[in-house]
């Protein structure tokens, strides 16, 4: 029991850690894919450092949500990393919450930031709060589905008995599972706010989403929500991983297989992150309208992947 | 699930079929629906020399192989150079827009499935499963007629359809036999080149590919 809360703990450090690293490794490989001079690997660590140095400036007319609001959304973001199996599986935290619930406190850090995006009352703020919204409610359903169909297989919400079902048992082929997989890399796309839905990286008042939700945001609050967006793709990275690519990460109470799992995890971190890039650079950036065909077509495939389930699995 | 792995594979083929048939529902491109219907038939020759080798079905050797090169060598081929010809490589919306479109596929497939459940359960073979989503593959292909307007989608929805069926036969009785598929395979071909010089026509008199211009040709 000891050891498992030990394990938890360190688990939850090391996705607080390596979130900014992660986020930095998709930023290097798209500076180097795109031909530009590529950031250092420790980019993200040095914006949150100069940021919580910084003095944090708030509008006269901002409410206490828009206070507290960075550190909801933090903590959310926390709480959804340390429930997910990154490299050891069946800790002691991990009852607490199932797939669904997971989903739900995803929501509540969507739900604060697009109300904080409100509270200032600009024009952007809305705007930013309003699009959000928009996307993730289409994108909430398909992520649902998406975890229905493992759940199905594994006959199970519990993460830990997905990544049992389908790390430690005998190795079979679901091809729901590769259905889900596609649903899921388009649901994260958009959830995080990348290339094709959004891009993370511009300020043009046409086309952004999540940045004019934290315009408003300085020093010590934005080094949070940026921390909290680093930690969200590592989350729903490792999510990815423990639901379709769960090889390595450690049984319940194995600690020799540790270093062979924290290896596999960062070897798959950076492939992924490479993919991440890769898919980010080859496509273009899609209207806002259109947005809602590619969470459909997201939405769609997660049901077809339960259909298949119910026809070819069972 | 005690599958061995080959059927494992074929299912997985299976779906995959089943996931590019949505693609080309959802493709805006004719040249991007091109090269989706070649992964299709690659998709249905590899799991055709599966279930071939997996059965000692000998016949079925001969039918991967006249898919592979027709289907996804010879006819994409023929596509890519009619689309440069014709210079038709722009994106083109379907008569329905493409989300409702999609949820009408979805309404199909569940529909498929159903319909296929007790058919399949009467067949003996090994991967009669996937006789649902032959039969969805098959009503997709044909939806996507129904929406299209231009003449080139149209045919490669005739296409998929006929990819649709053949993937049907293989999985309901390990495909029909040889002398029957060379012949479904000759008409197929010489119907693509009959319709390459159909469009050439059409557009010779339309100056468009737009068959809804043919409604102008009804007796009054």
């Amino acid at each position: 029991m000891v050891t498992g809360i030990l394990l938890q703990i360190v688990q939850t450090l090391i996705a607080i850690l390596l979130a900014p690293l992660l986020m930095g490794w998709v930023n290097q490989c798209r500076a180097w894919l795109q031909g530009r001079t590529a950031p250092p690997l420790t980019q993200p660590y040095r914006t949150l450092r100069k940021l919580f140095h910084k003095d944090a400036v708030i509008a006269g007319n901002a409410s206490p949500l828009f206070r507290f609001a960075p550190y909801v959304i933090f903590s959310c973001m926390v709480l959804a990393a340390g429930l997910v199996p990154t490299i050891a599986n069946d800790l002691p935290f991990s009852p607490a919450a199932d797939v669904i619930a997971l989903v739900g406190i995803l929501a509540l850090a969507r739900v604060f930031l697009a109300l904080a995006a409100m509270d200032i009352g600009t024009s952007f703020g809305t705007l930013g709060a309003r699009r959000e919204m928009l996307v993730s409610f289409l994108a909430e359903p398909a992520l649902l589905m998406v975890f229905f169909t493992a759940s199905l297989i594994s006959q199970s919400t519990e993460l830990p008995h997905i990544v049992e079902t389908l790390a430690q048992k005998e190795f079979a082929i679901y091809p729901s599972l590769a259905f889900a997989a596609v649903a899921f890399w388009m649901i994260s796309v958009a959830e995080n706010a990348r290339i094709p839905v959004d891009n993370p990286t511009t300020h043009l008042e046409l086309t952004m989403i999540h940045e004019a939700m934290v315009l408003e945001y300085s020093a010590r609050h934005l080094a949070l929500i940026e921390w909290a967006v680093a930690l969200k793709l590592f989350t729903y990275s490792v999510l990815g991983i423990a639901l379709f690519l769960p090889w390595g990460i450690a049984p319940r109470g194995d600690v020799a297989a540790l270093p062979l799992a924290l290896a596999a995890m960062v070897a798959k971190l950076a492939a992924g992150g490479a993919a991440l890039s890769f898919m980010e650079t080859i496509s273009a950036k899609v209207r806002l309208f259109r947005a809602p065909e590619f969470l459909g077509t997201a939405f769609l495939l997660a049901v077809l992947g339960m259909l298949t389930h119910f026809l070819l699995e069972v | 699930m005690a599958l061995n792995y080959h059927l494992q594979i074929v299912n997985l083929l299976a779906a995959l079929l089943l996931l590019i048939s949505f693609a080309m529902l959802s493709q805006r491109r004719v040249a991007g629906l091109v090269t989706l219907f070649a992964w299709q038939g690659a998709a249905l020759a590899l799991s055709t020399a599966i279930v071939a080798w997996s059965t000692g079905q000998h016949h079925l050797y001969y039918s991967a192989a006249l898919t592979l090169g027709l289907k996804v060598i010879a006819m994409p081929w023929y596509f890519y150079r009619l689309i440069r010809k014709l210079n038709v490589n722009r994106v083109v919306e379907p008569m329905i827009n493409i989300p409702t479109t999609m949820l009408i596929g979805i309404v199909l497939v569940i529909f498929a499935f159903n319909l296929a459940l007790p058919i399949s359960q009467m067949s003996g073979t090994v991967m009669r499963s996937t006789l649902g989503i032959a039969l969805a593959c098959v009503l997709l292909a044909l939806l996507m007629m129904i929406t299209r307007t231009k003449a080139i989608p149209q045919v490669i929805g005739f296409l998929a359809m006929e990819n649709g069926l053949f993937f049907a036969a293989t999985s309901a009785t390990y495909g029909m036999p040889l002398v029957v598929e060379l012949g479904v395979a000759l008409d197929v071909l010489v119907g693509v080149f009959v319709l390459g010089i159909f469009i050439f026509q059409i557009r010779e008199t339309f100056d468009s590919l737009d068959l809804k211009h043919m409604e102008k040709l009804k007796e009054k």
